[in-house]
């Protein structure tokens, strides 16, 4: 069409403030490595044996327990973490991308110098790598349920700060309809209609009355804390049966279940879990292969747009909005019926905003929010396992492990993630 | 299809957009709706596609009433619109754009159907030439083709009238003249195209029919071989004149040196890409491109207001770069930004306290820290009175001014310092044509008191009208620096990214 071709529009690379800002993730994987060197290699103290154990009784074939030397294996996995941080300066020397394996193995090594160095000299007490995975697996669940929430939530354009209490909702509901009927499972049904009621407050006061969607997240997350604390020292303490301990019987999956790691880590759970991939599968397809994603999409992306084309934005971003409350509201089943534990005050502790981070990390994409779950929930795991073993590391810096994973993962390494366009703004006629 | 708007009234407020409008489209045919901005053209279309009720008046489609309650309708009545902003998903593909709104599903998951989609959208850009790919990503896409992806979002939708709300604004004039060529091709085929414009030339291009707006009322018809003047003084309501009237620049010294200026945003995609030149006292720099391609960070970059990446700025010999903008505009420099209503003033306040946003804590204005109001008021009267703002009084709110007043209270701010630079974008958008000539006369007056003047504007005329040298900017850079005389089409190929000597 045009009778000159334009210039190129791709002189991108040779912009040298650009090039310099392309050196960070080395320099940063680089000094992490030569961490993992001094602290875990050369801290270890030499001779000291670390023991790993990865399989169970039930598995197919076991493995045993095996030791490896504390300081030399952290001194090798360091080195791996070092050259992979060499081999990200060289991709960038070279103009091209690393692959997404390059983080998750240089994570891998850096937590495997920090077990063996942890583990040093603690004789009987193994590290549990496959317990270390199954834990990080169910201890994401109410992460991913609640950044699944966030994804469909701001997809359409509004902001869900509110995750937090819909988890805590959820929890509250699930146990005291779970304890009044005697059946766990009935909790759970009940759990996502107590999100989606926060959802639909939520959705009232942003779609209907354009108040600051940020505001009306943190004034309902304190409202369902006082609504739930309120009901916890009254209803629930005046009738000792309507907040009891109740459980999910695990379902392991046949075959499946017996793989080595494999198995004990994605197979063998309760129904939650598994309602929690089948959420993430369908929430994937349905956001980028239907009718309803598309629009969802547009309406987050351009409203104005998704209006001269017929779609009711304010309408799909309703829907939505509950429609996160309620995923929420069953992640937060997880506290209560499926942990097989009674209502407590305050249960969710901040589980909602590290799940929001969680989506922000995960770029706004259910399997992307699984990931970045799974890794905070791993960071919890790795807590805990630490905890068990008796480390080095004070606990109360231990307990800020998830947290700070947290920090780093969004600050740092999500690089520049881009959240719908028409996030935040109410859509005014 | 034959569309009739009969007596078409809408208010907002007190105020009336549209007063009793009258107009006939004929299918096959292009319909040019003139008027200056504000005029109520773009609220008319906006009436007839749907997106407004009208207060009074009908629409009748073929003869019948027809009843728009929203975009929707107007669309299923074959009605197709291509909005001033264009109303396109950017991380979309041009097949998803398309079909978002009618889309197609398939199999027992009713998923999306993209490749039927894909196929729609290839079959329509073959048969007008417009060469878009469907899989290509909205954002990627230049205006030029994301103009062409609207025009086949609105054909999918078998549309028989295509609105086209001010099409060129943001085109070079090559691009402009392959949408006129594809009007020309819809009109042929059948299609009744309403052009909505205030660009004289393209009217006269295109047009079979021309309808006048102004001040939202049809002030009348003409046809397409009146001259450029009296379709001008049609659409102002008095005899204008096309031209500036300035004498010979004097240039004296180097004012502003810029050197390899560079200005990356958010994402680390570079804005402004080394960018060099100098402006002496007493010349007119006008800075010619479409729209995005760095214009808006270049005046940023130099007041300051965007951080620069790389680069130094100089003022007369001092060192701008890295100094707070307070003191970059005490040290002489006037700066009109390109949004007046959003950064120009504070549309709460008066008028009095805007004209001293920037100086409200010197004297006369300030002493010992507390303003002086009965200053800072009789100040602002002479103010009002020597740069002509129609105002009911200094105390009225800079928000409840006429865009064209506005640009004068703007003006008369950045004007009553002693300037060795003023930098103007887009100094008279959105402006009647007597404010435009009032605005035009200040820029030069300033120049021959001995100021540097830099000018950006997306319009060709006001460039080339203004300028002493024209700068012309692609994709962050300065693709050439040439003389006013430069003609049209190669300042129109420069703007594509193409150099002088290729272009001529």
């Amino acid at each position: 069409m045009t009778a000159v071709a334009p210039a190129s529009t791709a002189p991108l690379e040779d912009d040298p403030v650009v090039a310099a800002k392309r050196w960070r993730t080395p320099i940063i994987l680089a000094v992490v490595a030569l961490l993992s060197l001094v602290v875990f290699g050369l801290g270890s103290v030499a001779g000291e044996i670390t023991s790993f154990s990865i399989s169970r009784s039930t598995d197919f074939f076991t493995v045993d327990t095996f030791d490896l030397p504390s300081r030399t294996t952290a001194i090798v996995a360091s080195l791996v973490a070092l050259a992979l941080a060499a081999y990200s300066a060289w991709t960038v020397s070279q103009s091209r991308k690393a692959g997404w394996w390059l983080p998750v193995v240089f994570g891998i090594s850096i937590m495997f110098a920090l077990l063996a160095w942890a583990g040093a000299g603690r004789g009987a007490t193994d590290i549990q790598i496959t317990g270390l995975l199954t834990g990080a697996v169910v201890l994401s669940v109410p992460l991913v349920f609640g950044a699944l929430s966030g994804v469909v939530c701001e997809r359409s354009g509004i902001i869900n700060i509110a995750i937090e209490g819909q988890l805590l909702a959820g929890a509250f509901l699930a146990a005291v309809v779970g304890s009044a009927t005697g059946n766990a499972y009935i909790g759970l049904v009940a759990a996502p209609i107590a999100g989606a009621l926060v959802g639909m407050l939520l959705a009232l006061f942003t779609v209907k009355y354009w108040v600051n969607q940020i505001v009306v997240g943190v004034v309902l997350n304190v409202l369902v804390i006082g609504v739930t604390n309120f009901l916890f020292g009254t209803l629930l303490r005046e009738s000792g049966n309507l907040n009891k301990n109740l459980g999910m019987a695990d379902l392991p999956i046949p075959v499946l279940s017996k793989i080595p790691i494999i198995g004990p880590v994605l197979f063998d759970h309760n129904l939650l879990v598994y309602l929690m991939y089948i959420v993430v599968a369908i929430l994937s397809v349905m956001l980028f292969k239907s009718r309803w994603g598309l629009r969802v999409r547009a309406v987050g992306e351009h409203p104005t747009a998704a209006d001269t084309v017929g779609i009711k934005v304010n309408r799909t971003r309703v829907r939505n909005t509950i429609l996160g409350g309620a995923i929420a509201g069953l992640g937060g089943a997880f506290f209560t019926v499926a942990s097989g534990l009674a209502f407590g005050k305050e249960m969710t502790a901040g589980t909602g905003f590290i799940a929001l981070a969680a989506m922000i990390l995960g770029r706004w994409r259910p399997m992307g929010a699984l990931g970045a779950a799974v890794l905070f929930g791993f960071a919890i795991a790795l807590k805990d396992q630490l905890g068990i073993i008796g480390s080095p590391i004070p606990s109360q810096f231990l307990a800020m492990l998830p947290y700070i994973a947290t920090i780093f993962a969004v600050a740092g390494l999500v690089g520049h993630a881009r959240p719908p366009a028409a996030e935040g703004i109410p859509y005014k006629k | 299809m034959r569309l009739e708007l009969r007596g078409v009234t809408k208010r907002f407020g007190d105020f009336t957009a549209n007063d009793k409008i009258d107009l006939i489209v004929e299918p096959g045919s292009v319909h040019a709706l003139l008027g200056e901005n504000g005029a109520g053209k773009s609220t008319l279309m906006n009436v007839l596609f749907g997106l407004y009720d009208a207060d009074e008046g009908e629409i009748l489609v073929d003869g019948e009433p027809a009843g728009f309650k929203g975009p929707g309708d107007a669309m299923a009545a074959g009605i197709g619109m291509v909005h001033q902003h264009f109303m396109l998903v950017h991380p979309f593909t041009v097949a998803e754009n398309v079909m978002l709104g009618h889309e197609e599903v398939r199999g027992p998951a009713k998923l999306l159907d993209l490749g039927n989609a894909r196929k729609r959208v290839k079959e329509i850009s073959d048969r007008f030439g417009f060469h878009v790919d469907p899989d290509a990503v909205v954002e990627d896409l230049s205006v030029g083709a994301q103009q062409r992806v609207e025009i086949i979002k609105a054909l999918s939708q078998r549309a028989e009238i295509l609105i086209l709300d001010e099409p060129t604004a943001v085109l070079t004039p090559q691009e402009t003249d392959e949408l006129l060529a594809i009007v020309k091709q819809l009109r042929d085929s059948g299609t009744a195209v309403v052009l909505i414009t205030h660009k004289l030339r393209e009217v006269q291009a295109v047009a079979d029919h021309i309808t006048v707006i102004r001040r939202g009322k049809v002030v009348g018809t003409a046809l397409p071989t009146a001259s450029q003047e009296e379709l001008a003084s049609l659409m102002v309501g008095r005899d204008v004149s096309m031209t500036v009237d300035k004498p010979e620049a004097k240039p004296g010294d180097v004012m502003l040196e810029v050197e390899s200026l560079t200005v990356l945003d958010e994402f680390d995609h570079p804005q402004l890409r080394n960018v060099s030149f100098n402006v002496r006292a007493g010349e007119i720099l006008a800075v010619a491109g479409v729209q995005g391609n760095g214009q808006t960070e270049l005046t940023e970059a130099i007041l300051g207001v965007v951080p620069t990446a790389a680069g130094t700025v100089k003022l007369d010999g001092e060192v701008l770069t890295g100094k707070k903008i307070k003191d970059t505009l005490m040290s002489g420099i006037g700066f009109v930004p390109e949004d007046r209503t959003e950064d120009g003033l504070v549309a709460g306040f008066s008028i009095a306290n805007n004209l001293i946003l920037d100086i409200y804590d010197q004297a006369p204005y300030s002493k010992g820290g507390v303003l002086r109001p009965s200053v800072v008021v009789s100040e602002a009267e002479k103010n009002v009175e020597q740069f002509d703002v129609r105002t009911t009084g200094v105390h009225a709110t800079a928000g409840s001014l006429s865009g064209g007043n506005q640009q004068k209270v703007v003006l008369a701010r950045e004007l009553s310092r002693p300037l060795k630079l003023l930098i103007a974008s887009q100094p008279t958008r959105g402006l009647d044509v007597g404010s435009i000539e009032f605005v035009h006369k200040r820029i030069v007056q300033e120049r021959d008191n001995g100021a540097a003047v830099i000018i950006v504007s997306s319009e060709l005329d006001e460039v080339v009208a203004l300028a002493d040298r024209i700068a012309v900017m692609y994709h962050g850079k300065i693709v050439d620096i040439v003389p006013p005389d430069t003609d049209r089409d190669t300042l129109g190929l420069m703007m594509a990214g193409a150099h002088e000597e290729d272009a001529a």
